[in-house]
């Protein structure tokens, strides 16, 4: 079980937290991109051998959703939201 | 096979203490060039070639591994066979692979320790009593079977499974039996494909990690980069369950893949206990009991992310609880080994089989715990890999169904999900 | 006969409380103090167990958690398998048994296979049992296979536990190191957590006769649990064994037989600042001829026998070492009157210091046992010179072995922290730590006690940040090895592994044929892989690859250590979550009400415990139903809508919010008005239906289908935090904050005047898809005009502590239109013969909109909306879409939910399945829907069920709703 820096409560068990998954790019503009780009911005997410980011939500705390850097090798958070106690 | 392997042998063998028994496979030094390059000697893999040399006469082909061959995910699972999938897409796959599997003891002379035992899926819930019933007929039209059956039966033919009763929270209202289910032994399947492999001329190169993918100047795959040298290959097939993006991703190529981490653990073992394949789907786990007599267990795979082969704490008393809700004598029975795997699951959680955008770069991935695919998953990617055609049993498996968000919604089919 | 081979005076039991117990059907007695083990040896029981594979007759080797070889199977009420001897304290009335013996432990049928060992090799049965196939062999095999037999009952009394720990300092064993670590850390203010798998403190200690500060080491031990249990800031579990090293410092202690008589075991969840693992060392086995005979035991366990339990396991003793920590064990015995014949010692030169330890004892320098002699008791072994020559025999009935000491490093492993090989001290020792863990004492290869004491105490300063405190003068014998993975010159079988029978020839055959990694020797010979998971055993395995294939150690390397350290029961992970404490039910207020009408209840989603309907006396599940959807379609029915989830939303922006998250316009809707609406993945999927109210100008209220109210408001909170994080949005789930009954049928709005309300209720004032807050029955209520049903509604919402007061004023003022409460079993029949979606149903995890026919949901108008983009791409796609449809069987009957249709029937290829069947009591006959490619365009045409074996159903193909096409009744 994980303890993740929440801005608001601090460290917390992971279990009070809902996984948002990994972090993509901004959801582009359907009038200006392409198909072939629509899609793999739909279907292709951040998969690193390392950190990566992700949002998860406090939704047995304080209700937030926030953005960690999580090692995907070791669990580590490697960086927490600004002001994240 | 060069040499046979058979009771008469091992008393032959026996006689000279065992001291002639010659290699299962071979050591052979690396050659800077092949027709093929499979690029993982797990079960995929393994089979890839096997079939690449049985289907395709393709012999000229190095399987290489980072670690030792047969140390992937084929060296962690819960040994499940079966083929009860919902979609017209899936199903005749996994029955080929379920057939493969019965007779790979004999077409490769290795004791696969096949054990056709059967799986009894223990319902708890109506809504998923609906779901096993749709898979019911449409396999039946595959020639997969699935019968229902009462609770007294499913409790005659598990005695030890005496929780859920009427009162339970989850009371167990029916099930249905998979008679083609079956288990064996993970580490034959490997082994036996290896020496296969072997007797027929490919080359598995272990401790031998691929670094890099190498385009040529045509855009096309030219071969791989390792510690041991440059290896030149005018197809290179990736089987690396869990890695294919950590690879890819060499070449610039992105794929809808995400890594997961699914652990198993099993129990000490115990005296002949159950002999089917349990599954639960409404309370979260399966199990098994296996030839060692130790009880193996699966559950769901951890939240997120993740190459840790380690459980997450809360998932792993999730299937513990789960499991003593059906099992409350396995109170004091004893919790003994754990292990994880990483597996990759793709945007719409089947499986991608596919020549990719980089010409002669072939993927096999997200099989989500791909054991019991292995040897379907090994003849098809031959196939697609000797002929540049996918082979129909995965025509619906292509990559470019994501690019028209054609998926393929193959879900609930390990557990609870 | 009593306790033949207890010494006269010693050992740290009381002998004033005498214990009876009995092992394999025969009474003995023993100490309280005592485990199994030393009381089986204290009587003189020396043949103890059968071996797994060769069932060869085994002893007792070990005093503690690495004992490979006498497992036993205890009876009774706390019935467990597979327990070592030497764990199993002893208590009155013990019934215990050996396991993998039959018939009994003296005369084993399983013998047998000894005579055949030579043609079942490692591996033989990749090799043959082919013929005809595996099934035939696996049912014998598996009856041989496995050890005690399963517990076939839980507990008869007491239960689990587990809980949460908290603190600054684990300290994993208390031993010298461990105490010294958590009494530093603990001076220093520290919050220390320290557990122990012993059953009282001091590690080796217990077992070694050394001083501390000049006094025995004991008094110091006890000097300091006093202190550490005089302090606020410290928690001291004995009889608890760390055994699993997650992520983030999180460890998993299990604390066995805890203080509270009805608790059979604990287990913390520990959340540690820092770990320090002070496992202390196990010793290594010797690898040579014969060497599983009872009465060849490691050094260290005859020392802890004979010092902590006053026990003799022999008479005379024969030494085998390859290291100096033996001589004290020598030393031990002689002071305990067992005879020690000699010390064979591997080594060429044997410190002086040692030596030292055993003046008038014959020590045979660079001599090895080749082979250990007897068949059911060790009776004496032959000695030779390392490179071999003539043997001598030595008469002995106890040859005490080491083969060195390995740190107990299965916790650092697990916690991903590197080892590195020490050629020293010959073994793997922690290297570079992956979490917040250090390592202290023996476990760090601090292997004399004044060193485990300081180490123990810098490792413990350095996390508190404090001076290393002064350490008490500790004098101990200098440790020296010489590694001797195996003896190369013995004869007969050498195990290297006892409990799973696995030899050194077993070793030399993988590698032979190609099973070179050390991966592969484990998992080809099964070495390590038992329940000891090799404890003892492991290195000699590595150091035998390492011999055979001409390297280091280091490149041999180490398998991979995996929780649990030792086994755990599994009642001690699950705790106390059973049953509806794992998973409650969630009620709504008038729960007690249904029971009370007899109605059947059951799950029915998101863990809403629902009443499937209400029967009558003689009715089965049909008749209810029937009964129950003629009341509604008739008269007027009632049901518990409060499950449905329901969510405020307030705030400027919430209009175009909703317009990004519906595939329609919800922001143009007047207040106190509604409409139906999809929300898409931006895959294009179904997410979720429901109905959206504005009820003033920047309130809003959304309905959610029951399974899904917790994803929706968490998706809503998604993408109103990540996407539009400035806009003026609040979300408030309120499914909980107000429940409602739900009143239908032609008779609705008579009942809805009885009740008394002041809301208007005629159709013009009170159209279909409106809110109206007011008062009815005299409570405060807001009722709002759905349905699902297809008949005129009103979903009467109110304050959960008013629900039974508005359903008893329902029941009664709706007792003259013979109003009957409905389960959900009848309300799937209504919405099937309307033709209304079901989430779990209709929505494949495919189909979009347009399939359902509903098209018109599909806002035309919005630039912009999830999933817009996806439903576009899909349908400019080439292949069939499946599109649901109304099926009439032809013949009349019914038809499975699920069941498959093929094109004419046939067993091909499916084109769609039936999503729903039920008996509509408007048609009088089976009227379902289905999903089916191209449906939309196949109104009147047959199609085909095909069920398992070959029937099939010609069913005609009609629009989805079966009843009131044009919505005149539920408008009305």
């Amino acid at each position: 079980m994980m303890q993740i820096p929440c801005p608001f409560c601090g460290p917390r068990n992971e279990s009070e937290f809902f996984y948002g998954g990994p972090v993509r790019p901004s959801r582009p503009d359907p009038a200006a991109v392409n198909d072939e780009d629509w899609t793999a911005w739909l279907t292709q997410v951040p998969n690193p051998l390392g950190p990566v980011q992700e949002h998860w939500w406090h939704a047995r705390g304080c209700g937030t959703w926030l953005t960690i850097w999580r090692d995907t090798r070791t669990h580590d958070v490697v960086e927490a939201p600004d002001d994240a106690g | 096979m060069k040499q046979h392997y058979s009771a008469l042998s091992l008393l032959r063998h026996g006689i000279n203490r065992h001291t002639t028994w010659a290699p299962a496979w071979r050591s052979p030094p690396l050659k800077d060039h092949y027709d093929v390059i499979v690029i993982g000697a797990g079960g995929h893999g393994l089979a890839t070639a096997y079939y690449l040399a049985k289907d395709h006469g393709l012999t000229n082909v190095a399987v290489l591994d980072r670690g030792w061959l047969g140390g992937g995910n084929i060296a962690r699972n819960t040994i499940t066979i079966r083929s009860n999938y919902m979609r017209d897409a899936s199903i005749p796959f996994y029955v080929k692979s379920v057939a493969l599997y019965e007779a790979m003891t004999r077409e490769l002379n290795f004791n696969m320790m096949h054990s056709k035992r059967g799986m009894i899926d223990v319902i708890q819930n109506y809504p998923m009593m609906r779901d096993r019933r749709r898979r019911q007929h449409i396999m039946d039209i595959y020639g997969a079977t699935y019968e229902q059956i009462t609770e007294a039966e499913i409790r005659r033919r598990i005695p030890a499974l005496t929780g859920g009763g009427p009162d339970a929270r989850l009371p167990v209202v029916g099930g249905y039996v998979h008679t083609d289910a079956a288990i064996n032994r993970h580490d034959a399947v490997a082994w036996g494909y290896a020496r296969a492999i072997d007797a027929m001329g490919g080359e598995i190169h272990q401790q031998t990690p691929v670094t890099q993918l190498l385009r040529g100047p045509d855009g096309r795959i030219a071969g791989v980069e390792t510690p041991r040298g440059v290896i030149r290959a005018p197809k290179v097939a990736v089987a690396v369950s869990g890695h294919t993006t950590t690879l890819t991703e060499t070449v610039g190529l992105t794929l809808p893949l995400r890594t997961m981490n699914l652990t198993a653990f099993v129990s000490e073992p115990v005296k002949p206990l159950i002999d089917v394949i349990v599954n639960c789907p409404d309370a979260g786990f399966y199990l098994n009991q296996s030839d060692k007599g130790e009880l193996v267990i699966g559950g769901a795979p951890d939240t997120g992310q993740s190459f840790r082969r380690d459980i997450k704490q809360t998932v792993f008393e999730d299937t513990v609880s789960a499991m003593l809700s059906l099992f409350p004598s396995f109170k004091k029975l004893k919790f003994l080994r754990q292990w994880g795997g990483h597996l990759d699951i793709a945007h719409d959680a089947s499986p991608i089989q596919d020549e990719t955008d980089v010409p002669g770069l072939f993927v096999t991935a997200g099989w989500w715990g791909g054991y019991k695919a292995i040897p379907a998953g090994g003849l098809t990617l031959a196939h697609l890999v000797a002929t540049g055609r996918p082979h129909p049993l995965m025509e619906p498996f292509g990559i470019n169904r994501f690019r028209h968000l054609d998926y393929v919604m193959e879900t609930g089919t390990t557990t609870a999900r | 006969m009593t306790q033949v081979d207890r010494l006269a005076t010693g050992g740290r039991i009381d002998r004033s409380q005498t214990l009876n117990f009995t092992f394999n059907g025969k009474g003995y007695t023993g100490f309280e103090g005592d485990t199994l083990a030393s009381a089986l040896l204290a009587n003189g029981v020396r043949l103890t167990a059968r071996s797994f594979k060769y069932h060869r007759p085994r002893g007792i080797v070990g005093a503690g958690v690495e004992e490979p070889s006498t497992l036993v199977e205890l009876m009774g009420a706390n019935a467990s398998g597979n327990c070592p001897a030497t764990t199993v304290r002893l208590s009155e009335g013990l019934v215990a048994k050996s396991v993998n013996c039959w018939p009994s432990l003296a005369f084993d049928i399983g013998a047998l296979n000894q005579l055949a060992s030579r043609f079942i090799p490692a591996g033989f049965y990749y090799k043959t049992f082919k013929w005809p196939n595996w099934h035939v062999y696996e049912g014998p095999i598996r009856k041989a296979a496995g050890l005690a037999a399963a517990p076939s009952e839980p507990p008869a009394k007491g239960h689990f536990e587990s809980r949460f720990g908290h603190c600054d300092v684990l300290v994993a064993g208390a031993g010298p190191a461990g105490l010294m670590a958590a009494l530093t850390a603990a001076r220093a203010g520290l919050r220390v957590m320290i557990a122990d798998e012993g059953t009282e403190a001091g590690g080796s200690l217990l077992s070694r006769k050394l001083t501390i500060g000049g006094a025995p080491a004991l008094d110091w031990v006890a000097q300091t649990v006093a202190e550490l249990a005089a302090l606020p800031n410290v928690t001291h579990l004995q009889n608890a064994t760390v055994w699993g090293y997650r992520e983030h410092n999180y460890l998993m202690v299990t604390e066995r037989a805890p203080t509270n008589p009805s608790l059979l075991e604990r287990t913390w969840r520990v959340r540690a600042g820092h770990v320090i693992t002070a496992t202390g060392a196990i010793e290594r086995g010797l690898v040579f001829g014969n060497n599983d005979r009872p009465g060849v035991m490691l050094a260290s366990a005859v020392q802890t026998y004979v010092k902590r339990y006053g026990v003799a396991p022999g008479k005379r003793a024969v030494i085998f070492t390859n290291n100096s920590s033996a001589y004290a064990v020598a030393a031990d015995l002689v002071a305990a009157g067992v005879k020690v014949v000699a010390i064979v010692d591997s080594r060429e030169t044997v410190p002086e210091d040692a030596r030292a330890q055993v003046p008038g004892i014959e020590v045979m320098a660079g001599k090895v046992v080749t082979e250990a002699r007897g068949a059911r008791h060790l009776r004496g072994v032959a000695v030779t010179a390392k490179t071999g020559g003539a043997a001598r025999i030595l008469s002995c009935d106890l040859l005490a072995v080491s083969g060195g000491w390995n740190p107990t490093v299965h916790l650092w492993s697990q916690s991903r922290s590197s080892l590195r090989y020490d050629a020293a001290l010959a073994t793997f020792l922690p290297d570079i730590p992956a979490q917040a863990i250090s390592a202290a004492g023996a476990a760090t290869g601090d292997l004399t006690l004044n060193d485990a004491l300081r180490s123990g105490a810098e490792a413990a300063a350095h996390v508190a940040g404090c001076d290393t405190p002064d350490i008490p003068e500790a004098p101990d014998l200098p440790y020296a090895v010489d590694p001797l993975w195996r003896v190369e010159t013995s004869t007969g079988k050498a195990f290297l592994d006892l409990q799973n029978d696995v030899t050194v020839d077993d070793v030399h055959l993988a590698l032979r044929e190609g099973y070179s990694n050390v991966e592969h020797v484990k998992r080809y010979t099964t070495g390590g892989m038992g329940i000891d998971q090799g404890k003892t055993g492991n290195l000699n395995i590595i150091g035998t690859v390492a011999l055979a294939q001409g390297i280091g150690m280091d490149q041999v390397g180490t398998t991979t250590f995996r929780a649990p350290y030792t086994p755990v029961s599994f009642g001690a992970i699950g705790g106390l979550r059973e049953d509806t404490v794992a998973l409650p039910y969630r009620h709504t207020p008038i729960t007690e009400w249904n029971l009370a009408q007899g109605a059947v209840m059951y799950e029915s989603g998101a863990r809403w415990r629902r009443p499937g309907y209400f029967p009558r006396a003689g009715e089965g599940l049909q008749e209810a139903t029937n009964r129950e959807c003629r009341a509604v379609r008739e008269r007027v029915g009632v049901y518990d809508g409060s499950p449905l989830g329901t969510v405020e939303l307030k705030g400027r922006d919430v209009g175009r919010f909703l317009d990004y998250l519906y595939t329609n316009v919800m922001s143009s809707l007047k207040p106190g008005r509604g409409r139906y609406g999809l929300m898409l993945s931006d895959d294009g999927l179904i997410m979720d239906d429901g109905v959206c109210f504005r009820l003033d100008a920047h309130r809003w209220i959304i309905s959610t289908s029951t399974g899904h109210a917790d994803a929706i408001n968490g998706h809503l909170e998604e993408m109103l935090q990540t996407r539009f994080p400035d806009w003026n949005v609040f979300i408030t789930p309120v499914t909980s904050q107000w429940n409602n009954a739900t009143i239908c049928g032609p008779k609705a709005r008579e009942v809805m005047a009885a009740l008394g309300t002041d809301i208007d209720l005629a159709p013009e004032a009170f159209p279909f898809m409106s809110v109206r807050d007011g008062v009815v029955a005299g409570l405060p209520a807001r009722v709002v005009r759905v349905s699902f049903t297809g008949e005129l509604s009103f979903e009467v919402n109110v304050a959960p502590r008013h629900m039974r007061a508005l359903w008893a004023k329902v029941m009664e003022a709706g007792q003259p239109f013979g109003i009957l409460p409905v389960g959900s079993e009848a309300s799937h029949v209504l919405r099937v013969e309307k033709g209304f979606l079901s989430l779990g149903h209709e929505v494949d995890g495919t189909v979009d909109a347009h399939d359902l026919g509903m098209g018109w949901v599909m806002s035309k108008k919005k630039a912009d909306h999830l999933g817009k983009r996806a439903v576009q791409i899909r349908r400019d796609g080439t292949g069939p879409r499946r599109e649901l449809v109304g099926v009439i069987p032809e013949p009349d009957c019914q038809i499975p939910e699920g069941a498959p249709l093929t094109p004419g029937g046939g067993r091909e290829e499916t084109e769609g399945f039936v999503t729903a069947c039920v008996w509509s009591v408007v048609q009088d006959r089976w009227v379902g829907l289905a999903l089916l490619e191209n449906g939309h365009a196949r109104h009147g045409d047959t199609a085909h069920v095909r069920l398992k074996g070959g029937e099939v159903i010609p069913v005609r193909v009609t629009p989805p709703c079966h009843y009131d096409p044009d919505g005149a009744k539920l408008r009305s």
